[in-house]
């Protein structure tokens, strides 16, 4: 159903690591440490500044595929992974952009599912990756009828 | 606290063992994450999607569980953080946070995580390599 868009991409957006968001994040799962939010304390360590929680990323702005669409409803995310070159810095600009990685059929108990792999990306100023992640989405039966009608 | 650096293979960081799980938890990550899912906030919205009640969001409990690393940043940082989603968490449930390490080398240590509810079924399983600084 969603095989034909393997491959397509959005093109890049640039985020700001904005503080105030950083620490939001930090403090609603209940990890406000001060290496996240205390800017003289990220100042006084090996980074020189603050650095975001490694799961930070889901709040980045990847832009649009082309002609790709989700439903939100009935969607089970399985499986996710983050990949760091290094920690993301608050206040840098991060340079993201996200890519349907793969579409696979399955036949479950429940009918057939959809599983779908999206890759987001960013990366730094200088063009360089600062992470990679990858998202599993199963798409259930219900929904995949209701996307093909 | 030991240094990270020194762990070795089934050496563990310290459990963590979550509130249970409120509603204000729930609607502070989906503004935090802009993950505004009616089933993780609206009783309804989580019935008509066929579940007992709203579920937290994977993510906030994958955030969750990086935390055990938080204090170990001057020493690395998460290269790898992946996650299997294994069971759903609901309202009240009390989540514990385990790592233990599964293999390391020079510069990396390589951790088994888990969060589990307090029936010790597993929601969240995975692996962290944290990458050191040499």
């Amino acid at each position: 159903m969603l095989e034909h868009m393997i491959g397509k991409h959005s093109d890049k957006v640039r985020n700001t690591i904005e503080r105030g968001a950083v620490r939001k994040f930090a403090e609603a799962i209940d990890d406000a440490h001060p290496i996240f939010v205390d800017e003289a304390v990220g100042q006084a360590t090996r980074y020189g500044k603050n650095i975001a929680p490694p799961t930070f990323p889901i709040v980045l702005d990847y832009g649009e595929i082309p002609d790709f669409e989700l439903e939100n409803k009935g969607l089970i995310h399985g499986e996710q992974i983050y990949h760091y070159e290094r920690p993301l810095f608050v206040g840098e600009d991060i340079h993201c952009w996200a890519e349907v990685k793969d579409y696979k059929e399955k036949a479950g108990k429940s009918g057939t599912m959809g599983i779908l792999t999206l890759e987001s990306n960013g990366e730094d100023s200088d063009g360089k990756r600062v992470f990679r992640a990858e998202q599993v989405i199963i798409i259930t039966e219900a929904v995949r009828k209701g996307m093909e009608a | 606290m030991s240094a990270i650096a020194e762990k070795q293979t089934g050496d563990t960081l310290e459990t963590v063992t979550l509130s249970p799980v409120s509603r204000l938890d729930l609607i502070k990550y989906a503004g935090a994450s802009g993950d505004y899912n009616p089933i993780h906030t609206i009783d309804q919205e989580a019935e008509k999607a066929g579940l007992p009640g709203i579920i937290a969001h994977g993510m906030w409990t994958m955030g969750n569980l990086a935390k055990l690393f938080t204090p170990y940043y001057e020493e690395g940082f998460i290269e790898t953080y992946k996650i299997r989603f294994r069971g759903m968490v609901f309202l009240g449930d009390v989540i514990s946070l385990n790592a233990e390490v599964s293999e390391q080398t020079a510069d990396k240590v390589t951790f088994d995580v888990l969060a589990s509810n307090e029936k010790d079924e597993a929601v969240l399983k995975g692996t962290v390599v944290f990458a050191l600084y040499t």
